[in-house]
């Protein structure tokens, strides 16, 4: 058995402990706005947090994350920064295809819990993992300082 | 793609009724199917009366109001990101009146009898069904108008639809669309010569910058809120793998690593042994030609996906290889060169006027140049997936699918039912890129779905799957010949190319282009030249060759936009001038004229050629992007243009070349001229995507295969742009919003300028010229 604590919620799950958590979380846990795209920790699509920190589910296990306390993006509405970004995408229509976006917006929050007004070449470090096909990268730089913005406001 | 115009449907009907209960099974459109064999020539349809299904504009069908209010539209078209679902929405709700926080959407699933066409490719949604969409919901208003009318003891002239509601003129009474839905349903629909469109200025939707309305920074809630954004940004979307059933099976597949190849023997003991682990099937292989039919393989049925995934990985498989001919022979590299050489003799000629030898013979100077562009993946974010579940003589689907009569028909065919006894639900695509254009994993999951005890079985491709078996990007090679005079005046031009043609998945390979294919930017060549000759030698298929975002326009237009500027520099002219005097000066040109009977089946006289537009997006794009101003070192202006599926798009690229080759974009401009725009702002960030994925493209994309299997496995090999390769800057500019203009696409034409437009930067930041794409590591060093 493996404790999991997820968006608040703990669950007992009897999975190998070598399972990624991407799936644990998909197909245990039921939650599927974290997504697989690539299960290599090359595209960023199933990011999460763990403790904070931004993640890849695709390539964390189960194992590493007992005990943990892992976000998804389902959580962000009740996250105040996670709010802003989520109302950053909206306002300047971010999204295309939306399939990549849960994993943008879980490392957008994270840069902004630690880096409140990060420059461009921040935003492209903390950002470069994520991929969007659709190419949606212009408007995420500029979603990204938006939120950076209405944080700072809101603090 | 084209399918091929067997039929159409003509919504016949004398007396129609709406608002009947939409997602009812009662068939209440009387469609007549009209066999194109009938018709003579002269009848041929263009647009979407031609494609398969043809158009419905049945407000019984699209519209549904409740007598709360609550307005529901259906949308026919699937959605990949292009923004269909709140375009077309948006037209039929600023068409019927409705307020758009009133109005939600619900996607039709496959059938084109009743929807008609459903084939969401070609960059023709909104150019085949703004007008039947316009008209469905204006007989839905009028009936709503005509209901008041009756309520009220007025003249129906008297009542008009404002904004969710029926006002009278004379008293200023007013019912909600609510309260008159239920006498409206009892209307006839009218006649559609009698449905009175209103005038686009009346529009409260169309043609405004859409999008945000949430923001701070605006306040027109009026404007429309992007359809599934909320549930985007938290994670509650469905996408095609968020389908979930308690009793829901998950599937792997290995797939045979060579087109065509066979299961010699398959150990599956230690898959059996993995926990989770089911159930193993090994699957036939189908004979060639592929089509969208399922590769065959093994496949490993599970409770989760990792424990399908950990089965297949510990299956032990012999592959006969001899099945698969040639193709287990195919090496990309070997296979170039053939066409290079292939290049230097002549091929089957599609267009000649002129006497392109004496031109080359007797010019004063000549250049020559090949081009070359590589297979490549599609890899849509989300990759191919599809639940479907077979029981008691009925089949059920969900699916990101682009073309959901494919998958349909093609599920019929898998479980021997008829296509009635099939249902296919179409959910959100997690991108599509003409990938989900091919049904082959939904068909995957029809095959395991009878395996399943009348379980729903889920097949999960991985990013490696994908990208090994993809419908690959055709490679291809251009050869391209000039001739010029004294004056540098261009006199003679000769262009060959080769590619595998997409018609080889449907019929014996034809070892050349189609006529749809040399159409994309080929035969359709706009230079104004003395001597012009074009053909198309022969080059053979050995793997799955199929639609990728704006298809054979992305070699055509790497090759013809690159040698143009190759001749203006031998011609020792700026690039814009050189490119203004190639075009002549605007005038229409008609399509046939060329040779091109295509023309993405739209009408030639309606939709021709048309150099002014051409002319203008050069002209607008130069202008805001201040061409010919001095550039540092290092850094230069790359400018390209191309029509396509009836759209104009120039573009001018700054890009610096670093000392280690790296290649950086600053900033994009884009001048865009599709006619009309109903949704300018999805429109911009079409024209945005395509630029970062047209990067990709010059810079980084390939799929290379080496005895027939792809040696890229994931995005550490096969290389798509992350935020770094993104322009810093992206400035669209939208030119020719006149609603009298023919409707042009807008999903697919941003793209096959890009590539050019950023190798003729890098030559003018380096004076080094790239032919050969991608551009990888060949400015390093």
């Amino acid at each position: 058995m493996t404790t999991l604590t997820i968006n608040g919620t703990t669950h007992e799950l009897n999975v190998p402990d070598d399972m990624p958590l991407l799936w644990a979380i998909r197909d245990i846990v039921q939650l599927t706005g974290t997504k697989f795209g690539c299960g290599m920790a090359l595209c960023g699509a199933c990011t999460v947090h763990l403790d904070g920190e931004a993640i890849r589910s695709c390539t964390t296990t189960v194992g590493n994350a007992d005990g943990g306390s892992i976000t998804t993006i389902e959580a962000m509405s009740d996250d105040p920064v996670g709010q802003q970004v989520q109302n950053a995408w909206l306002d300047l229509g971010v999204a295309q295809c939306g399939y990549c976006q849960a994993g943008q917006i879980m490392s957008a929050t994270a840069l902004l819990k630690q880096n409140t007004n990060p420059s461009d070449a921040e935003i492209q470090d903390a950002m470069n993992g994520n991929i969007c096909r659709c190419g949606t990268y212009n408007r995420i730089q500029h979603a990204i300082h938006y939120a950076a913005d209405a944080v700072q406001e809101d603090t | 793609m084209t399918e091929s115009n067997d039929s159409l449907m003509i919504a016949n009907v004398s007396r129609r009724r709406f608002l009947g209960g939409m997602a009812g099974a009662s068939a209440l459109v009387l469609a007549a199917r009209w066999d194109m064999a009938l018709a003579s020539d002269d009848e041929k349809k263009y647009g979407a009366a031609g494609m398969p299904g043809g158009w419905v504009d049945d407000p019984n069908v699209f519209i549904q109001i409740d007598p709360d209010g609550a307005v529901t539209i259906v949308n026919h078209r699937s959605e990949m990101g292009q923004g269909i679902r709140t375009s077309l929405v948006m037209v039929a709700a600023d068409e019927l009146g409705a307020d758009w926080d009133r109005v939600a959407v619900q996607q039709a699933r496959a059938d084109q009898d009743r929807y008609g066409n459903q084939n969401t490719d070609g960059s023709r949604s909104m150019r085949h069904w703004y007008d039947p969409m316009r008209r469905a919901a204006a007989s839905a208003r009028m009936m709503l108008e005509q209901a008041a009318a009756n309520e009220w003891g007025v003249p129906a002239s008297e009542c008009e639809a404002g904004v969710h509601e029926v006002s009278h003129k004379g008293s200023g009474r007013t019912l909600g669309f609510g309260e008159l839905a239920e006498a409206a349903r009892e209307l006839d629909v009218p006649a559609r010569s009698a449905i009175q469109l209103k005038p686009i200025d009346a529009h409260r939707y169309i043609g405004q910058e859409a999008g945000p309305v949430r923001g701070r920074d605006t306040n027109s809630i009026e404007r429309p809120m992007a359809i599934d954004g909320e549930e985007i940004v938290e994670g509650s979307a469905t996408f095609g793998a968020d389908i979930q059933f308690d009793d829901m099976v998950h599937a792997v597949i290995a797939r045979p690593p060579v087109l065509g190849a066979k299961v010699a023997s398959v150990d599956d003991s230690e898959a059996l042994n993995v926990s989770g682990v089911e159930k193993v099937v090994t699957l036939d292989t189908n004979s060639e030609p592929a089509g969208f039919k399922p590769m065959g393989g093994v496949a490993v049925i599970a409770s989760n996906t990792w424990s399908a995934m950990q089965g297949r990985d510990a299956l032990k498989i012999d592959w006969d290889t001899d099945s698969a001919g040639d193709n287990a022979r195919y090496n990309t590299d070997e296979y170039r060169k053939s066409l290079e050489e292939a290049a230097q003799s002549p091929g089957k000629v599609i267009r000649s006027s002129g006497d392109i030898g004496h031109a080359l013979g007797n010019a004063e100077q000549t250049l020559e140049a090949v081009y070359y562009m590589p297979h490549m993946a599609q890899a849509p974010m989300e990759p191919p997936v599809a639940v479907v579940r077979a029981k008691d003589g009925r089949a059920e689907a969900w699916a990101p699918v682009q073309h959901p009569r494919a998958a349909r028909e093609g599920l019929a065919g898998v479980l021997g039912l008829d296509k009635e006894d099939v249902t296919v639900n179409v959910t959100l695509l997690g991108g599509g890129f003409g990938r989900k254009s091919k049904p082959d994993y939904i068909l995957e999951a029809g095959l395991l779905a009878k395996e399943a005890d009348g379980r729903p079985v889920k097949v999960q491709w991985s990013r490696e799957d994908d990208v090994h078996h993809a419908y690959f990007h055709a490679l291809s090679v251009d050869r391209l010949e000039g001739a010029l005079d004294a004056d540098g005046k261009a006199t003679g031009w000769r262009h060959r190319t080769l590619s595998p043609s997409i018609t080889s998945l449907f019929q014996e390979d034809p070892e050349h282009k189609g006529g749809f294919e040399l159409g994309m930017g080929f035969n359709t060549m706009p230079f104004d030249i003395p001597a012009i000759q074009l053909e198309n030698p022969e080059a053979a298929s050995h793997a799955r060759i199929g639609w990728f975002r704006s298809v054979y326009n992305l070699p055509h237009a790497f090759a013809i936009q690159s040698f143009a500027a190759e001749m203006a520099e031998a011609a020792g002219k700026d690039h814009r001038d050189y490119l203004l005097e190639l075009l002549g000066p605007a005038r229409q040109i008609n399509p046939r004229d060329f040779g091109d009977k295509w023309n993405y089946d739209e009408d030639p006289s309606v939709y021709t050629i048309d150099i002014g537009r051409m002319r203008n997006v050069i002209e607008k794009v130069t202008a805001e992007a201040d061409w010919g101003r001095d550039m540092p070192e290092g850094r230069g202006l790359g400018l390209a243009f191309h029509h396509s599926f009836q759209s104009y798009t120039a573009i001018v690229i700054d890009a610096e070349v670093g000392d280690d080759g790296s290649v950086t974009i600053h900033n994009a401009d884009i001048a865009f001229d599709c006619g009309f725009q109903v949704n300018p702002e999805r429109i911009r960030s079409q024209l945005e995507g395509a630029c970062v994925m047209g990067i990709g493209i010059a810079l980084h994309s390939e799929i290379t295969f080496r005895e027939g299997r792809v040696q890229e496995n994931n995005f550490h090999q096969f290389n798509v742009p992350r935020m770094e390769h993104a322009p810093k800057q992206v400035r669209t500019h939208l030119v020719n919003n006149d609603p009298d203009l023919p409707m042009g696409g807008v999903g697919e034409p941003g793209l096959p300028p890009v590539a050019p437009a950023v190798c003729n930067a890098i030559y003018a930041a380096t004076g080094k010229r790239i032919r050969q794409l991608p551009v990888a590591d060949q400015l390093a060093g």
